[in-house]
């Protein structure tokens, strides 16, 4: 089943003349991992806030044709519906905490969505589990690491149990390990639980093997839709300026020496496994 | 032409940010700040114009403590790039903004227009002049930022995370740019945990991790580093980290760049090619 399906999108914010995203045809699959990429202001943002009706229903501007999110008609759906369906992570995470205790930031959209006391308990138990920071329930957000910041904005939206994640850039102003840390939560959520996640990211060296599709926008389209080897190692795609992983670089310049890569690798893991098994064969 | 000496500062909520700093940087020199969120990176970056002073210790800029000299003085050595470039702007359009800290700072109207224009130009933002600067998407701020330092032409500049939110045509502009002020023989120091930036950069290096130094060298000595590395929240960049895992083989784990690895792959499957061919 389609968790989303955009038909013919285009959205213009008010006060500007020019749309910010054109002319958007897609469709997503449930349980699909989907990365996002294009340079800043591309459109990448506008299209996450389509997602779960920021846009229309917060921001003004015009917008036609139609977006239809786990079934429903995003612009005909009011927000406290769509944020059960759909949970969306920001950039800053600072800017999604506010509450004295992390338990209670958790719990926060539950209260007031009028779920039942121990309804409500076991979500935010299993939100913590999830992401990690058990140990962290009763400390206040403000005293927390950014990296731990992230964590308590994504275990907040995974208590709503969306079908869908969207993640806009969550990773930026994080330091390296935090990074890496989030996107193995994200990771971690989508194996136990088989999420559908949407996660715009520059920090490809962390996503590029794991995704199942890479999303490319430009001037506030898509320019290019497909699986994550042939968007990086395709040469038409480096005019756009998207970032390609250091190890398909590496591959590709060996590779003019040695045949060593049959299928050009998008991690460490998988460079490190083809020159093993090509050494090994040469010794032999 | 900067020198921290056993600095400690402590904010007044209690929390010290910086425990004992010694350090030089010299003219002309191109520093990368690296470390974990909450190092002490911009605590760092604030006392070199004095907009913090030490609590305990001395900052010298350019030979003078920084508790002599006004901030205004400072600045005229050292200009500072903050993380978030809007918190500096409040002017209708872009090159008021630019134009403004020069009458500041006293030049006279001729010498106002030209600095402005060259500033303008060196950062590509001749076409937006008359523009407000809130219509500037991020990229473009940043520079913005970058042109309103650079104007009044210091001697050191310094960028706090001038990566975090740039896409990577922006971040390729902005290596570029670093690199070609510090040819012009300005002092660069930029605080950020993008190692993969600094990869390419091949700085300096100074690693900070709890309000401390805990190491200083080259980009392609501390970057090579993993265990130094994870003990401050950073990562190895991607080739360091994929070299390192073929260490055993014979393959160099000490190098950051493409080209290297590359060559340096080539050469040792050579030598297995040899060794069954022998």
């Amino acid at each position: 089943m389609e968790i989303v399906k955009i038909e013919g999108l285009t959205f213009t914010y008010s006060g500007s003349d020019t749309p910010a995203i054109s002319d958007i045809n897609l469709s997503i699959e449930e349980g699909e991992f989907v990365l996002l990429l294009g340079p800043s202001g591309c459109g990448k943002s506008t299209l996450c806030r389509c997602l779960n009706g920021l846009i229309p229903h917060f921001y003004a501007g015009k917008m036609e044709g139609r977006v239809i999110v786990a079934g429903m008609d995003v612009s005909k759906t009011p927000t406290y519906v769509l944020s059960q369906h759909v949970g969306m992570v920001f950039q800053n995470p600072e800017n999604q905490l506010f509450s004295l205790t992390v338990e209670n930031d958790v719990a926060f959209a539950l209260e007031n969505l009028g779920i039942p006391r121990d309804e409500i308990r076991r979500r935010v138990d299993f939100a913590l589990k999830a992401v990690g920071i058990e140990d962290l329930r009763k400390r206040s957000p403000f005293e927390l690491s950014g990296g731990q910041q992230q964590k308590v904005a994504i275990a907040s939206v995974l208590a709503l149990m969306p079908k869908l994640m969207v993640l806009d850039e969550p990773t930026s102003s994080l330091d390296p390990a935090s990074a890496k840390s989030i996107i193995e939560t994200i990771l971690k959520i989508r194996k136990e639980l088989g999420t559908s996640i949407i996660v715009a990211e520059h920090r490809v060296e962390l996503l590029a093997d794991k995704v199942d599709r890479v999303i490319v926008m430009q001037k506030g389209r898509i320019i290019k839709d497909g699986r994550p080897r042939e968007i990086f190692v395709s040469e038409e795609m480096v005019p756009y300026g998207i970032p390609v992983p250091k190890v398909v670089s590496m591959a590709k310049g060996v590779n003019k020496y040695f045949q060593v890569f049959n299928e050009i690798p998008l991690s460490s893991e998988e460079f490190e496994q083809d020159i093993r098994r090509f050494v090994h064969d040469k010794v032999r | 032409m900067i020198r921290f000496d056993n600095v400690t500062y402590v904010y007044p909520t209690g929390v010290k940010a910086l425990n004992g700093v010694s350090v030089e940087i010299g003219r002309g020199e191109l520093v990368a700040l690296m470390g974990e969120n909450g190092a002490g990176k911009t605590t760092f970056i604030k006392h070199l114009n004095g907009l913090l002073k030490p609590t305990n210790g001395k900052v010298y800029v350019d030979g003078k403590d920084t508790r002599t000299l006004s901030v205004a003085q400072l600045s005229r050595v050292v200009g500072i790039v903050f993380q978030n470039a809007d918190d500096m702007f409040f002017l209708p359009t872009i090159e008021e903004e630019v134009a403004f800290s020069l009458r500041n700072l006293g030049f006279s109207e001729e010498v106002v227009q030209k600095r402005v224009d060259w500033a303008l130009k060196f950062m590509e933002l001749e076409e937006y002049r008359k523009r407000s600067p809130f219509l500037l998407s991020g990229g473009e701020k940043k520079r913005l930022a970058l042109a309103i330092i650079l104007a009044w032409n210091p001697q050191v500049i310094a960028m706090d995370e001038p990566t975090v939110g740039q896409d990577s045509a922006q971040k390729e502009k902005l290596k570029e740019m670093i690199k070609q002020l510090n040819l012009q023989g300005r002092t660069v120091i930029i605080s950020t945990h993008d190692v993969e930036f600094v990869a390419e950069l091949r700085s300096r290096v100074i690693l900070m991790s709890k309000g401390r130094i805990v190491a200083d060298g080259r980009a392609e000595t501390i970057l090579t580093d993993g265990e130094l590395l994870s003990s401050c929240s950073i990562l190895m960049p991607q080739v360091a980290a994929t070299m390192s895992r073929l260490a055993d083989l014979g393959f160099n784990a000490k190098v950051i760049s493409v080209d290297e690895a590359v060559r340096n792959i080539v050469e040792v499957l050579r030598r297995f090619e040899h060794t069954r061919g022998a």
